[in-house]
């Protein structure tokens, strides 16, 4: 049975499970003299019975979908006679994809070798096995362990307590899965990073000048060399950071002090959700919009006053990247200016100081620590962008101090590399890795500090 | 005295400055605010101004002569030849009869030319559904070629590369004014996948897909981001692991999208064998990405939900579980829907995860199951906006126009969930 229809049969079950044990529960009870002589209420005994019936069967199904084609392939792989079989991860996924072709019809039988004919009918068999194998697993299970909750039905039990432990655990679970996530994500990256750095140095890569990450196809290729040098992706990641926190962080830092300590609570009530509203667009409308509207205006701007701009300026990338960070500077700073207590203003204000002056002496003294953070955040932000400069900003990594020429970052050459085809063996996919694992611990390390600030700042005034 | 006289003076010497110093900083942050604005303006006039025009089509409406001879039909009642005849050639006769000066094989050529590309295909369609309108004459609506609609929306605008000859210029001016060739709205691009020509090309795949996408997420991050914050808040006892808990969820939230698309690819491709470019795994990366965004809002929301309500239930005897269940999480649920569905706003306009796992592929069909290859609405902007041609850009604009109805509606219904349900304290 397709899982597709094994999940709303399950929901059936549990249903069921739920009526049984329901029924049960008072059906003990009425010989004893109603309800009121079981420990806990019948809801709460097919409440048992239903999570019996559904967690086991539910958690099988889970594994059996996850690992399912992996083992089946590892099967295939493994039947087939040893000249056919594959070398490389590479050739494996080549053969693979030939074997699943074959049985699905993609790919005419006469075209391969008998074995892969052979292989391909194996896959076909072991699919209908697996598939009818983990529908009688899981029914099995669902039925057994329902009935064996069913049959655990008794009035001296306490069924509520063990309901709320069961719900606490299945919350605790969820509540662990940020942890899982955050283990996912390093090793995920890491692995990938480890076999990079078996075919390319890491020393290179940390202080090499030269990206260029070509693999060769022949080895007498010429330029064949791929290098891999991020050096000139972190300096364009920085110069197209830098270029919209010169935009966001004042524009976003003194519209939050106007909006704080000037602005009518009508025009905030107004003006907020528009700089809110800049927050919500997309980036890929952002990327659209940098790369349609801003690029060529500063070309011709450029070209105009007799300067030579790229159609890809890293200026474009920056300028609608700024605009895109505006709201996060100017909430993460409203939010600071507001915890500074009003004791302060009015002491200042008191002692005939004016509000720019209790603005800049007393109040932004105060909440430097915490924009500090903010700005950190939004610089995380900008770093880690990809839509706005995989649309806008270039793939050529030149090493430049000229925002008109084109630049590019760490993103865009993430997003190129595993965009497409990929082989896992290949120096150029892998860098990909390495790359993300820079920029996740750049990141991670801003983050960390941001917040660390921002709590600590917290903390001082609450 | 004379000391304090002179302080006085230099007060009110300095006032001025002081004045003046304070107009200067309210009028920065006036033009802070102004600037940040203006470019939300900017920004919406430009994407309204490219693309507004992509939700009209332009149709050729032709008077086609079903004509066995012309199409080289030798035996019009055999429907098994319908495949071999030329279904273009009643189209050009017909377009001919709408024009002057008009002869010769390149003229004919050129005239083809106006039409889209599957109009001949529609013809043939239309003909082996009814093979009995064969040898009539049938008026038909079809689809103008691309290069036709972009002159006919922005002939006058210079900025607009017209690629038309001089000579279809004067045929197309001709039928317009004949009302051959129309104007109207666009439906096609709201009820066909892509297309490699623009005018068939619609946004139905992608929204299907993004729809999809999204019911995996909201189904998965709802429920465990709400027990998620539901532990944290009620259950955590004050400990090392709790503390782990929060400091990774505070940072998952500030993680590159881009990087939960190399954990997709990482894990749930490469590790479980998972297809590229299903809604599913789409919607389980999007769902990493949007939990901690909806723990947060969830816990603040819980924990707005004041004592009394929980030492009341406590009180009559409520256990732990009882209290959170039926008291606290009700109150809360209103800030939990309105966060869910700011985060699932984020999710909704979310690209750079999904072009690793493979959603950008070219997907003509609409997809019908979470299991089927899809792509959306972001990725399909991402797409269209790459393509050198006009008549896509203008298709990437429109698309972007309807991303952004859904998500001011989506905010709209947050705003309205708040302000409705959520109670003050």
């Amino acid at each position: 049975m397709q899982p597709a229809n094994l999940f709303p049969l399950l929901v059936v079950l549990i249903a069921i499970a739920f009526a049984l044990g329901y029924a049960r529960s008072r059906a003990l009870a009425t010989p004893l003299g109603g309800i009121r002589n079981l420990k806990s209420l019948p809801f709460y005994y097919a409440a048992r019975a239903a999570l019996w019936c559904g967690l086991p069967a539910l958690l099988i199904l889970l594994l059996w979908l996850g690992f399912e084609d992996k083992v089946i392939q590892l099967v295939v792989v493994g039947s087939l006679p040893a000249e056919l079989r594959p070398e490389s991860v590479g050739q494996a996924s080549l053969v693979l994809s030939q074997i699943s072709n074959v049985a699905s019809g993609a790919l005419s039988a006469e075209s391969v070798p008998a074995a892969i004919n052979d292989a391909a009918s194996l896959l076909v068999t072991l699919r209908d096995e697996s598939q009818m194998i983990m529908t009688l697993l899981v029914i099995c299970i669902a039925v057994l362990s329902a009935f064996i909750a069913w049959l655990r039905i008794a009035p001296h039990v306490n069924a509520r307590e063990k309901v709320e432990s069961i719900l606490r655990k299945i919350f605790f679970l969820c509540a662990g899965l940020a942890i899982v996530t955050t283990a996912g994500i390093i090793f995920s990256v890491i692995f990938e990073t480890i076999h990079f750095f078996q075919k390319v140095p890491m020393f290179e890569f940390l202080f090499g000048t030269s990206w260029s990450p070509q693999t060769a196809i022949r080895a007498d290729q010429v330029g064949a060399e791929g290098s891999f040098g991020m050096i000139p992706l972190f300096v364009g990641t920085l110069m197209i950071s830098a270029i919209a926190m010169l935009i966001a962080v004042p524009v976003g830092l003194m519209s939050a002090i106007y909006l704080s300590e000037y602005a009518s609570r009508r025009t905030r009530s107004i003006v907020k959700p528009m700089l809110e509203m800049l927050a919500g667009v997309p980036t890929v409308v952002y990327g659209f919009f940098a790369a349609l509207t801003v690029a060529p205006f500063i070309r011709d701007l450029a070209s105009s006053i007799g300067l030579s701009a790229s159609s890809e300026s890293a200026l474009a990338a920056g300028l609608v990247m700024g605009v895109m960070i505006i709201p996060f500077v100017s909430s993460l700073s409203d939010d600071v200016i507001n915890a500074v207590p009003q004791t302060m203003r009015d002491g200042s204000l008191a002692l005939g100081a004016t509000q720019s002056e209790t603005m800049t002496k007393v109040i932004f003294p105060a909440a430097l620590p915490g924009i500090m953070g903010g700005v950190l955040l939004a610089a995380s932000r900008a770093i880690g962008e990809t839509m706005i400069v995989v649309m806008a900003a270039g793939l050529a990594a030149n090493l430049t101090a000229n925002p008109l020429e084109t630049v590019t970052t760490v993103t865009v050459q993430i997003v190129t590399l595993l965009v497409g085809d990929q082989e896992f063996d290949s120096a150029k996919t892998l860098s990909a890795f390495a790359l993300g694992m820079m920029l996740f611990l750049v990141t991670l390390v801003l983050n960390v500090i941001a917040l660390h600030v921002v709590r600590k700042y917290r903390e001082q005034y609450e | 005295m004379n000391n304090a006289m002179s302080q006085k003076e230099i007060v009110r010497k300095s006032l001025k400055r002081r004045y003046r110093k304070e107009q200067r900083f309210k009028f920065y942050g006036i033009l802070a605010i102004v600037i940040a604005l203006s470019a939300l303006v900017i920004l919406f006039a430009d994407i309204i101004g490219k693309g507004y025009t992509g939700f009209i089509k332009t149709t050729v409406t032709l008077e086609v002569q079903l004509d066995p001879e012309v199409m080289y039909l030798e035996d019009p009642t055999d429907a098994e030849a319908f495949s071999m005849a030329d279904f273009k050639a009643p189209l050009v006769v017909a377009l001919e009869n709408q024009v002057s000066d008009a002869t010769g094989k390149t003229a004919q050529r050129a005239l083809g030319q106006l039409l889209n590309t599957y109009a001949a295909n529609q013809l043939r369609d239309a003909v082996k559904a009814d093979p009995g309108i064969m040898g009539t004459t049938q008026t038909m609506t079809f689809l103008a070629h691309d290069d036709v609609s972009v002159y006919v929306k922005h002939g006058d605008d210079p900025t607009y590369t017209v690629k038309l000859s001089e000579q279809q210029q004067a045929w197309v001016d001709q039928l317009v004014e004949a009302g051959v060739i129309e104007n109207s709205f666009n439906d096609v691009f709201f009820s066909n996948g892509d297309s490699r020509e623009p005018a068939n090309a619609g946004v139905l795949g992608a929204i299907v897909g993004s729809l999809l996408t999204m019911l995996v997420t909201l189904l998965l991050s709802f429920p465990i981001g709400v027990a998620a914050a539901i532990y944290l808040e009620e259950f955590a006892p004050q400990n090392k692991l709790t503390d782990f808990i929060e400091v990774n969820i505070n940072n998952l939230a500030a993680v590159p999208s881009i990087i939960f698309g190399l954990l997709g690819l990482a894990v749930f491709i490469n590790l479980f064998g998972m297809p590229r470019s299903v809604p599913v795994v789409g919607g389980l990366v999007l769902t990493l990405m949007t939990l901690p965004t909806i723990i947060i809002s969830s816990r603040a929301a819980i924990k707005s939900v004041p004592p009394s309500i929980r030492e009341a239930a406590e009180g009559i005897g409520a256990s732990k579980m009882q209290v959170v269940l039926h008291h606290v999480l009700p109150l809360a649920l209103p800030g939990m829907l309105t966060g869910s569905i700011i985060g699932m706003a984020q999710a909704l306009g979310e690209t750079a995860p999904l072009l690793l796992i493979g959603m950008v592929a070219f997907i003509v069909d609409v997809p019908d199951g979470l299991f089927d290859s899809a792509t959306v609405l972001p990725v399909q902007i991402f797409l269209w906006a790459g393509s050198p041609e006009l008549a896509f850009i203008e298709r990437a604009s429109a698309a972007i126009m309807v991303l952004l109805a859904f998500l001011i509606s989506m905010n709209a219904i947050a705003i309205w969930l708040r302000r409705r349900l959520e109670r003050r304290w």
